[in-house]
């Protein structure tokens, strides 16, 4: 076995040295009814890497990759280039194979960059702080409307109808336990936000206000009504970002006054991985920080007076507070934080106002063209680089005959919304720099054949 | 003879001489290295954007080279509902040589498994074969998206099914959940499980679990969050559970037990099937923590304990990388009787080999008991691909070497060690995969944390300190089956060293380490005045 390095003779040297007359003797504890006594039938033996290597390729061959085809999937995980340099520098072994800096004095490389993350997500979402990550942006927002929970000391939390789904179907997971109420819609086919009506329902047991910014369907508003209006009942105004570089173009939530801002950071550095592993962002008002979920890293000096990083706060976790801690989460999403912050260091704000401003145009144009398909509506007037389309058919189908040309057109209201049919004719198309003005005739035309 | 006209002659080199402090603050290989927003500028990036983004869109925005990146700025003709922003944001950006070389130098200031031996009790820190990563990166698995449609994704649905077949293979368990994140997200998958499972039996109203003193924080924090009252279980003077003490304390408004097995103390539990009966007995169910399965992989199924859930982090048993915390992964495997409720979405592969996706959408008929989903979409797929590799790698034979290994480099430490340090649980039988010790024997004023800072000095990253609760100053020690004897033997020289000087008394150790890239930082300091994002200087001192 190339991963073990122990020779039959040193495992013989040992056991002398212990005191056991075989590898048996040191598994007496295992009741004898449970012991295996060897290798567990129906399940293959070792395998060379070159073995490993054919079978997993086989498998991945089976899958239709995004960067081969025509490609508009958003809806909370987005396509973007990342940089070479990213991955190489996430694989350094120092980075890769560190675990959490709970010895700083030798862990200054993950702590300096976690400072770094926390700094760069806290300017992006224009809050006061940042923590040093969560798993992702779904679980992100739970913990956040937890957090309001504490903070307001309230229980009923509002949800914006344009809330990504899976991350409403996550809070009404841990509501059922935790007690909260939650108020969820889904969303309608229209330009307009849910702002609104979100305003009108905000009442004195309020504790948040969740809202998406851009929202599912790719709309765009102004939060700073609604984060008047949740001040005013001391409510708390938690906005959730699921495509960061948005930020690089529109006001941040933070400077529309919102009080917790969680989001997805995919976008940057992470790539699209089927799903995971990503890295939730979580920022707030300073005077929130002492209940806020996760680690931070903080600023101290060592013993010499010189400047180093530490984990801080720790009181509010659950190594130190057990079953009284902020939240049961231990692990951050360390190196997808890491590669999120390359990705950002490498744009900086220039580049990322490039990027963000390529995104934007490159679905204007797109939008404009899908639209001159016929019996093709756009939905959304405004919108970052995601915008919604309606079909004068289900969108469902449609996107499963793409797949089979080749294309991957966009995701189907009626895949997240199953059952809902005043948005079964829904399609939201996601354009970013990959998405070339080939890509995007390419799908007007193929749409033009089978609505004709 | 030759000419040497640059003056240069070879000599000698002079031994002992003394260092003059260096203007830069750098120590030869040991680099300083400054904060990105002191070393860059919002004009400055790294990536190029010429000839991106549709040919028109780029024809019309200015021209020249520099057009590349400033021609694209946003045009007045845009979409924004008047939202663009406007104020700068504060994000500096560095040129790629700028960029590689700064975070190559925060690397060389962290301490990793491919540097040495890395003990870290409870974490499982063995070797990262990279054959996992070069799998995890083939494009047919690193992009693609998660809401493409099934039959475009087979491949990938697929790699999910193996290797949930290989963790209830492994764990004689009866089906599973692979969306959690981590490890504790995975122990709230199955306590919602137990839940779940509880309400459905009209049993609601049970309240508490029962948690030994030894457990991980997480357990209780994880309880407690699930709306649960949590109690503790003592220890025996041996390092198990008390048996009695837990089976008296079980009754109608139990819940659940939630047991680490191995223990934190490197112990198997050996009533661990008895307790699982009696828990039974009563109604309640068996939650176990996984974190320590690497010890028995292969060996014992913890279905045969009578477990009813335990989580499996990913990234200890099956050698995902830790990255410096994570992302980690923890799929929680569960009896007959927990897995109806388990959560969506999952896999199910039919008869003819398609692979499809339990969502919400088909839930009603498949899974109508399901406690509801935990995360945005199907789990942690890069951290799965990764385990499947390692899997196939090792083979149920090789798996089995891994647990024998990791428990015989464990047992030799102790056995190494027990002379020198006090192994409170050294008589309570051969340990599994970590070895125990304690403070106790240091000399008045030295503690735990001058033997881990004492072994950095020595080119180790220390055992984890003070965990578990129940052991005065304990250093838990996990070796894994991935070192050699070679380095074993060199990691208990130095802690015999170490120990000893600590018991002596040696006044160096306590400003340990010596030779680390920082000496003992404040943590007092950090936290009394919480520096938690950089400040322009003069903002950081008018906010003081």
């Amino acid at each position: 076995m190339r991963y073990l390095p122990l020779t039959q003779s040193d495992r013989e040297a040992m056991l002398g040295v212990i005191g056991a007359a075989s590898i048996d003797d040191l598994f007496v504890d295992v009741p004898e009814a449970a012991r295996l006594d060897g290798p567990i039938h129906d399940l293959p033996m070792h395998a060379s890497e070159m073995a490993v290597e054919r079978h997993m390729s086989a498998l991945a061959r089976k899958n239709l990759t995004a960067g081969e085809v025509p490609f508009f999937l958003g809806c909370g995980a987005y396509r973007h280039h990342v940089p070479a340099s990213v991955d190489h520098l996430i694989q350094r072994g120092e980075f890769l194979t560190a675990y959490t800096p709970y010895q700083p004095e030798i862990a200054q490389g993950t702590l300096q960059m976690l400072f770094e993350f926390q700094t760069q997500v806290a300017r992006l979402l224009g809050t006061d702080v940042a923590n040093a990550s969560m798993y992702d942006g779904s679980t992100a927002c739970w913990e956040a409307i937890g957090m309001a929970r504490r903070i307001t000391k309230r229980g009923k939390a509002i949800l914006s109808s344009g809330l990504h789904p899976h991350y409403v179907s996550v809070a009404k997971t841990m509501a059922k336990y935790t007690g909260d109420v939650l108020e969820t819609a889904s969303p309608t086919l229209t330009a307009d936000t849910d702002l609104e009506s979100l305003i009108g329902a905000i009442d004195k047991d309020t504790s948040c206000v969740v809202v998406q910014y851009p929202d599912i369907l790719g709309r765009i508003a102004d939060l700073k009504p609604l984060a008047d209006a949740c001040h005013a009942n001391k409510a708390l105004l938690i906005a959730v970002v699921t495509e960061p570089v948005a930020l690089g173009a529109i006001k941040s939530p933070g400077e529309m006054d919102a009080d917790i801002v969680v989001g997805e950071g995919q976008s940057l550095g992470v790539g699209l991985q089927f799903g995971g592993p990503y890295v939730g962002l979580f920022g707030c008002k300073e005077k929130y920080v002492r209940q806020m979920p996760g680690r931070l890293c903080g600023e101290t000096l060592d013993a010499d007076g010189r400047r180093g990083f530490v984990l801080t706060l720790s009181t509010r976790e659950q190594h130190i507070r057990r079953e009284k801690a902020t939240s049961n989460i231990c692990t951050n999403s360390g190196l997808c934080a890491l590669a999120f912050s390359i990705h950002m260091t490498l744009l900086g704000e220039k580049g990322l106002r490039t990027l963000a401003s390529v995104n934007h145009h490159g679905a204007v144009a797109a939008a404009e063209r899908l639209a001159r398909v016929p019996g093709v509506e756009l939905v959304t007037t405004a919108f970052f680089n995601e915008f919604t389309l309606k079909l004068p058919v289900e969108a469902r189908p449609v996107v499963r005959m793409l797949a089979d040309r080749g294309i991957l057109a966009g995701v189907s209201l009626g895949r997240l919304y199953p059952g809902e049919q005043g948005l079964a004719n829904g399609l939201v198309v996601a354009v970013t720099e990959t998405t070339s003005a080939e890509d995007v005739e390419t799908l007007a035309a193929a749409l033009e054949e089978i609505l004709a | 003879m030759s000419i040497n006209a640059s003056g240069w002659r070879p000599e000698a080199p002079v031994a002992g001489g003394k260092a003059s402090p260096t203007v830069t603050g750098n120590k030869g290989l040991m680099l300083e290295e400054a904060l990105i927003f002191e070393i860059g500028d919002c004009e400055t990036t790294g990536v190029d954007f010429t000839g991106v983004g549709a040919p028109a869109q780029a024809g019309a925005q200015g021209s020249g080279d520099d057009a590349g990146n400033s021609g694209f700025l946003l045009s007045q003709e845009n979409k924004l509902a008047g939202l663009f922003r406007d104020a700068a944001i504060g994000l500096p950006g560095l040129s790629e040589p700028e960029a590689v070389r700064h975070y190559t130098r925060l690397s060389r200031q962290n301490y990793g498994i491919d540097l040495g031996f890395f003990p870290l009790g409870s974490c499982t820190m063995k070797h990262n074969p990279r054959l996992n990563e070069k799998m995890a990166r083939l494009p047919g698995f690193a992009d693609i998206h998660p809401l493409q449609p099934v039959d475009t994704v087979q491949g990938a649905l697929g790699v999910i099914n193996e290797l949930a077949v290989w963790l209830i293979k492994l764990t004689g368990m009866y089906g599973i959940a692979m969306s959690p994140k981590a490890g504790a997200h995975g122990e709230l998958c199955g306590i919602l499980c137990i839940k779940a499972a509880l309400e459905a039996r009209g049993e609601g109203h049970r309240k508490v679990v029962l948690v030994p003193e030894s457990a991980h924080g997480t357990n209780p924090a994880t309880a407690a969050f699930a709306g649960f009252t949590v109690e503790d279980i003592p220890a025996t003077a041996e390092g198990r559970v008390d048996t009695a003490a837990l089976k008296a304390r079980l009754g109608p408004d139990v819940a659940a037990v939630m047991i680490t097995n191995p223990n934190t103390c490197g112990l198997f539990e050996r009533d661990m099937k008895a307790i699982s009966d009696a828990v039974h007995g009563v109604g309640a169910y068996v939650y176990c923590d996984g974190a320590n399965f690497n010890a028995i992989v292969g060996r014992v199924r913890p279905g045969d304990l009578g477990i009813d859930a335990m989580h499996i982090n990913l990234h200890k048993t099956f050698s995902t990388p830790h990255g410096g915390g994570g992302p980690g992964s923890g799929p929680v495997v569960l009896s007959e009787a927990l897995a109806p409720f388990g959560p969506l979405p999952f896999t199910a592969r039919y008869a003819d080999g398609h692979i499809a996706l339990i969502e919400e959408e088909t839930a009603g008929d498949e899974h109508p008991h399901t406690f509801g989903r935990m995360t945005a979409f199907h789990g942690q797929m890069g951290m799965f691909t990764r385990a499947l590799t390692y899997i196939l790698s090792h083979g149920a034979d090789g798996l089995r070497q891994v647990a024998e290994d990791a428990v015989l480099n464990a047992n030799y430490i102790l056995r190494s060690l027990e002379q020198t340090l006090e192994a409170p649980f050294g008589s309570s039988g051969p340990c599994m995969h970590e070895a125990l010790f304690s403070d106790e024997g240091l000399a008045d004023g030295f503690s735990t944390i001058d033997v881990a800072k004492g072994l950095i000095d020595e080119g180790f990253h220390p055992m984890t300190m003070y965990f578990p609760l129940v052991v005065h100053g304990a250093m838990l020690i996990e070796p894994t089956e991935t070192e050699s004897k070679a380095a074993l033997d060199q990691f208990i020289a130095a802690l015999r060293s170490v120990a000893e000087r600590a018991k002596a008394g040696d006044i160096s150790l306590k400003s340990a380490p010596h030779f680390a890239p920082r000496s003992r930082l404040d943590e007092t300091l950090a936290a009394r005045k919480p520096v938690l994002v950089w400040k322009e200087p003069g903002l950081a001192q008018a906010a003081e």
